[in-house]
């Protein structure tokens, strides 16, 4: 058995492995070779492969991900890095017009991953905290996965890697150096659109996904032992595709539904959730359908702030115990 | 083109490879025309030249082929006497498949049977056919909205187009995109996306994928006057003149931008002049002299293929239409039309074709029917493909 490792570890193996086992693959990005990548996900990569399989390049989101495009329809597959998830907003067009268009359009594969170290907790700020799923989760084209676990972490990288379209890559970064686990020896990789049952349940159902379930997870036992509600802990890791079979499934059981993101509320991606949930399994409820996520408004910096703003365990709790009440 | 053919001059070919000539752009409105040139020149310009002169300005121009002297030739064209008669009536031939594309495209929009928008590339010919003339068939093009004879010249055949254009299952996009917005890489072509400047960075990505598997293979872009002010103009030149990527980005400057000169678009004195921002080559060619567009890009793709990085060139022309067929193109003055009208590029190669006595009526006349032909066949044959059918699974195939 091998040492335990960390999330962020499991990204940078599974991305090594990657790059060893097919030429085709390599990273691009801002300071991801000299440096390391902002998070050191790339570190020792210069070493090992070179500098021209992992590109330091202009601070350029554009060309960045508008090169990923061009070299994967010239039979490459690349790994994109935004240094941090916000600044995707300078390579939108690249990603909603080119990269997930094109397949639709004329049958081009664009086999790209782009990795957004995303979320808050980390009193980054405005523009260092962004979860920008819901920007991306409503494009046809584009795939959106984003991982809760270090397994998870590594599978669903080999599975974008090896993907043929473009794949948006999620990985929260208060979770890169919190959680550790220790890897399968053998190779593995986590299908992309299905979600992770992490815990069944027979009384509430819980739908989340990044961050959300980190915390989640660690709530269950406390919830079932002191308010003698089990819930079904639903980890989606893949929001588009979504695993919709899994959550209306859970549903028809539970009869109730909470479903909890860190990303805000209005317009967020719980809200699609619910409103498939009632399409289709409205006759299953006996509660309303409950949304806990972060408030309304940018993502502040201060502590303060910042813990208000975001969903806490206290939050969760007390939508659970409503809607198990109910 | 750089005519500088006078004898004595085409003796000494080699001698003049390095002096800049002077470009000037042949029309238009916007105060400062001329670019400054810093090279001292030898003898800048080609004395007798007949309106225009185009005029690279391309410092490290690769040192001209020795030409044997063909002093048998007609005393008539130097430049012409460089290239085999087949290859300069392919020119000829694909500017002309070009605007019977065209002027076909046109006539099916005024019959309302195309879909929706015709965008016509009158007066653009020469551009990108002489570009696309200097690719090998590996090489990748990018072509915008108004590069058909890049499409043509590169070896798509004009059906693809026409199906496109008319929505049909059978087209290149099964009716789910139209025009010529489309790709084929088994053509070695990517598609563009309305958004534009968006193809530089992409080619610039898929010369990067060259460079990196050593493959001696270029990528040929296109933006407009217009286009050329979004911020992936930026960004794409400037990653592949970091990388010295194969790239070439012909910058067509047609004039307008839909109703927009291009006094409005920028306060630099040309577009090319843009190229030492990025530490890459910039010149300007008469882009309705077919054979000068060739030879600067020629050049420039050489010069890419060696690994020694992109070139940006402008190449100076007219949009002899509005933006798309809809529009009358009012806010043109006539004298405009009137004056690039005379130098129509597929007129001034023709007439440089016949004085060389390359050309004559019976094979123009030859040519043009063939041509015909060819393009009503493609015609015929996209009008009786299938329409597409609005099944449910159809419209979901979004993931490859």
């Amino acid at each position: 058995m091998s040492d335990p490792i960390t999330y962020i570890q499991a990204i940078t193996d599974a991305m090594a492995e990657e790059m060893r086992r097919d030429e085709s693959v390599y990273c691009l990005g801002q300071d991801i070779g000299t440096y390391g990548g902002a998070f050191r996900a790339t570190k020792g990569f210069l070493d090992e492969f070179g500098r021209s399989r992992c590109l330091d390049t202009p601070l350029s989101e554009t060309a960045i991900l508008g090169a990923a495009v061009g070299s994967a329809m010239m039979g490459m597959r690349p790994v994109a890095e935004m240094q941090f998830a916000d600044f995707i907003t300078n390579g939108f067009n690249m990603l909603v017009n080119f990269a997930a268009k094109s397949y639709y359009r004329w049958g081009a594969k664009v086999p790209m991953v782009v990795r957004l170290p995303t979320g808050g907790g980390t009193r980054g700020g405005p523009f260092h905290s962004t979860n920008p799923e819901a920007w991306f989760t409503r494009v046809p084209g584009l795939k959106v996965v984003t991982p809760a676990t270090v397994r998870d972490a590594k599978g669903l990288m080999k599975a974008a890697i090896r993907d043929d379209n473009p794949v948006l890559y999620l990985e929260h970064k208060f979770l890169y150096r919190r959680i550790k686990d220790v890897m399968p020896a053998e190779e593995f990789e986590v299908e992309i659109g299905r979600a992770r049952m992490v815990s069944e349940g027979d009384d509430v159902t819980l739908v989340t996904y990044g961050s959300m379930a980190y915390y989640a997870e660690k709530m269950l036992d406390q919830i079932e032992a002191e308010d003698g509600i089990s819930i079904e802990l639903i980890d989606l890791r893949s929001l588009l595709p979504l695993d919709e079979e899994t959550i209306l499934n859970s549903v028809r059981k539970t009869n109730r539904v909470v479903i909890l993101h860190e990303d805000t509320k209005n317009g967020g991606l719980g809200g699609e959730i619910a409103a498939r949930i009632s399409e289709f399994a409205f006759e299953h409820l006996d509660a309303p359908i409950r949304r806990v996520a972060s408030l309304d408004t940018p993502v502040p910096h201060a502590p303060q702030l910042e813990d208000a703003f975001m969903p806490q365990p206290e939050d969760i709790r007390a939508a659970i115990l409503e809607t198990a009440t109910y | 083109m750089a005519k500088k053919r006078t004898k004595k001059k085409a003796a000494s070919r080699t001698a003049r490879t390095k002096g800049a000539a002077k470009k000037k752009r042949p029309a238009k409105k916007a105060p400062a025309q001329k670019k400054a040139k810093k090279k001292p020149a030898r003898k800048p310009v080609a004395k007798k030249v007949t309106k225009k002169k185009a005029t690279t300005k391309n410092a490290k121009r690769p040192a001209k082929k020795k030409t044997a002297k063909k002093k048998g030739t007609p005393a008539t064209d130097a430049g012409l006497a460089k290239y085999k008669p087949e290859f300069l009536l392919g020119l000829y031939r694909d500017m002309l498949r070009t605007r019977a594309t065209d002027d076909r495209l046109e006539a099916l929009y005024k019959q309302g049977k195309l879909v929706a928008g015709c965008y016509s590339s009158r007066g653009q010919e020469g551009c990108s056919v002489g570009s696309t003339a200097a690719l090998k068939p590996v090489d990748v093009i990018g072509p915008m909205i108004r590069n058909l004879g890049s499409i043509l010249r590169h070896g798509i055949p004009p059906g693809m187009v026409f199906r496109n254009y008319l929505g049909r299952a059978t087209g290149p996009t099964k009716g789910r995109d139209g025009s010529s917005h489309f790709g084929a890489l088994e053509h070695n072509m990517i598609g563009p996306i309305s958004m534009l400047a968006s193809l530089i960075p992409v080619c610039a990505g898929a010369a990067l994928a060259f460079q990196m598997r050593g493959e001696k293979r270029v990528a040929l872009t296109w933006i407009g006057d217009g286009g050329s002010n979004v911020g992936d103009f930026h960004e794409g030149l400037n990653f592949a003149g970091v990388m010295k990527l194969p790239l070439v980005l012909v910058l067509e400057n047609n004039q307008y931008a839909y109703s927009t000169p291009i006094e409005y678009q920028t306060a630099a004195k040309n577009f090319a002049c843009r190229a030492e921002g990025y530490g890459i080559p910039g010149v300007t060619v008469d882009g309705n002299d077919i054979l000068a567009m060739y030879e600067v890009t020629k050049a420039a793709v050489d010069r890419a293929r060696r690994g020694q990085g992109p070139t940006l060139i402008e190449a100076i022309t007219m949009r002899m239409r509005g933006h798309a067929i809809h529009d009358d193109a009012g806010y043109v003055p006539p004298e405009l039309f009137a004056k690039w009208e005379k130098r129509d590029p597929i007129l001034l190669f023709k007439r440089r074709l016949k004085r060389a006595k390359l050309l004559n009526k019976k094979l123009d006349d030859q040519i043009h029917a063939e041509v015909t032909a060819e393009i009503e066949a493609a015609t015929e044959d996209a009008i009786a493909q299938p329409l597409p059918i609005g099944g449910i699974s159809e419209l979901h195939e979004v993931y490859a």
